[in-house]
């Protein structure tokens, strides 16, 4: 693992909405170095910009002022490279395709060959532990199972950063969970870089090598904390006091940065 | 088939109102004949008559199923008497005029919601093309086109064609604009082009859309095949059978063409019905 390769870095990063009953400022002076390999959650209330901030990472969004690079190059670039894969909140996948169809739509449109196509569903199919359903449509499926296809299909086309949006927001806890832990191995078994948006502080706190806390108005970072805990987590280890005190400076920095209201 | 039931009930009490009306119709010619003949009718006498009268205000169920049986089963369907050879003629016309219709709607809703030049412009256009009386310019698209040498079938397709595009445009453009905003930021991501957001997100999704418009589209595009049959003289079609009817009174050739419009758009829609229930249900959309 080489620290020192910076894959995501924000400097000054200003994003202002012009809306109907004035500016909204999203994002305020921003700065931020995410390394290669690492899992970083971006925490914080409604409207702090983390999910702006992901956004801007993907090009869905373009910054008021200041500078993202992901792999050295701009958004708009990395994107047309096809550099990250994107998770939304909601699976997404089109009912008329099968979870195969579905994970082949962004290689299809990438113009990867046919039979490289279906070695490529294969194998993350296997990835997300989904093998066998690849001819089975979307209702077919659990919400949880589903998630899992809409990660296998950003994972399908070997972007080494995958940008996540709340993936897991819209399941139970049980599902949520097991979806964690099955997040960590597939992390370390592809050496990915990821970025996370959640709302949950223990999922933050398991997940994560880095966890960023942001505050709202002006979108902010509030604080940057470098998890001690091991890269190998089970589940359990969310009963360590070490898993305690991070989620305590996790909670801590949540109510500095809502400030008076 | 569970639903044969509401549906024959209300075919049943349509048929008792009608029996009712026809009696209240038609009572006073029938106690005109009988005081010119100095004859005055009891009840039986009085509803026996409106219900058999040559040419009634309304004829009654009854009549209008003998002259369906004796023009449709009766008659050799080359006989231009025959009202399968009529409905041949209109439906063919329908028919045309709808699949021009639908092409045309879907092309126009295509460029609509990838234009934005054509989304400000045309859509104006099309809206007021609806609210020309479709009764004013049949005749005037009629003389135009045999003044070109065109006459038959394509005059009445054009005609047809003009009032089906519409549902279809406004269906389609809805439906091309469906997809949700997280679909589309997701094909952005993949970096798609707009050509494969087209054909891979838009056009699948607009589905739904498509089939709810091609049901209104193909009951426009007959009324507008037999509005389109009239100013031709009357020639050949239900629309010349309607208008026959009128110029010699003969209302029950007329309610029998009435009736033979309504169950041709009946069996068109119900066919449309069932692609889409056999399509969306493939696609998972159902």
């Amino acid at each position: 693992m080489n620290d020192s390769q910076s894959v995501i870095s924000a400097s000054n990063l200003d994003l202002t909405f012009q809306t109907n009953d004035g500016p909204v400022h999203a994002l305020k002076d921003v700065n931020l170095e995410i390394h290669k390999g690492d899992f970083v959650s971006f925490i914080g209330p409604s409207g702090c910009g983390k999910t702006t901030f992901l956004r801007v990472m993907a090009d869905l969004e373009q910054p008021t002022g200041g500078t993202v690079t992901i792999n050295g190059v701009s958004p708009e670039e990395a994107r047309k490279s096809r550099a990250y894969g994107y998770v939304f909140q909601a699976a997404g996948l089109y009912p008329w395709r099968t979870i195969g169809g579905n994970i082949r739509l962004p290689l299809e449109i990438m113009g990867i060959p046919r039979a490289e196509q279906a070695e490529r569903v294969r194998r993350v199919l296997e990835l997300v532990e989904l093998s066998g359903f690849e001819k089975k449509f979307p209702w077919q499926l659990s919400g949880g199972m589903q998630q899992r296809a809409s990660i296998a299909r950003a994972l399908s086309f070997d972007a080494d950063i995958l940008l996540m949006d709340e993936p897991f927001g819209a399941l139970d806890e049980i599902v949520r969970d097991h979806l964690n832990e099955q997040l960590l191995k597939l992390w370390a078994r592809t050496e990915k870089t990821i970025a996370f948006v959640t709302h949950s502080i223990p999922e933050a706190v398991y997940l994560s090598t880095k966890i960023v806390v942001m505050s709202p108005r002006p979108g902010r970072i509030a604080d940057v904390i470098e998890s001690p805990l091991p890269r190998e987590r089970p589940l359990e280890i969310r009963e360590t006091p070490e898993f305690l005190e991070v989620a305590h400076r996790v909670r801590e920095g949540l109510r500095a940065g809502h400030g008076d209201d | 088939m569970r639903n044969i039931i509401p549906v024959l009930t209300v075919v049943g009490l349509l048929i008792v109102v009608w029996y009712g009306a026809a009696v209240a119709l038609n009572a006073q010619w029938a106690r005109d004949v009988a005081a010119r003949a100095d004859k005055t009718l009891t009840f039986s006498e009085l509803v026996a008559d409106t219900w058999s009268q040559d040419k009634p205000k309304l004829p009654a169920p009854h009549q209008v199923g003998a002259e369906l049986w004796e023009t449709t089963v009766m008659k050799k369907v080359t006989s231009k008497r025959s009202l399968v050879y009529h409905t041949w003629v209109t439906f063919s016309a329908t028919f045309l005029g709808f699949v021009m219709g639908t092409a045309l709607g879907t092309l126009l809703a295509v460029g609509i919601v990838f234009n934005r030049t054509m989304d400000m412009s045309v859509m104006p256009w099309v809206i007021a093309s609806q609210t020309i009386p479709i009764l004013a310019i049949a005749p005037m698209i009629i003389v135009v086109l045999n003044a070109v040498g065109l006459s038959g079938l394509l005059p009445k397709a054009i005609i047809s064609m003009y009032l089906s595009f519409f549902p279809m445009v406004v269906g389609m453009v809805k439906g091309l604009r469906s997809p949700d905003q997280m679909q589309l930021d997701q094909m952005r991501t993949w970096h798609a082009s707009g050509w494969q957001t087209f054909w891979k997100l838009r056009l699948p999704s607009s589905m739904p859309y498509f089939f709810t418009s091609l049901k209104v589209g193909v009951a426009a595009s007959l009324v507008g095949a037999i509005v389109g049959e009239m100013p031709t003289g009357a020639v050949a079609g239900l629309g010349a059978r309607l208008l026959a009817g009128s110029y010699y009174g003969q209302t029950v050739q007329i309610w029998s063409a009435l009736i033979m419009a309504a169950a041709l758009a009946a069996v068109m829609v119900g066919l449309i019905g069932l692609i889409q229930r056999v399509t969306l249900k493939r696609m998972g959309m159902a």
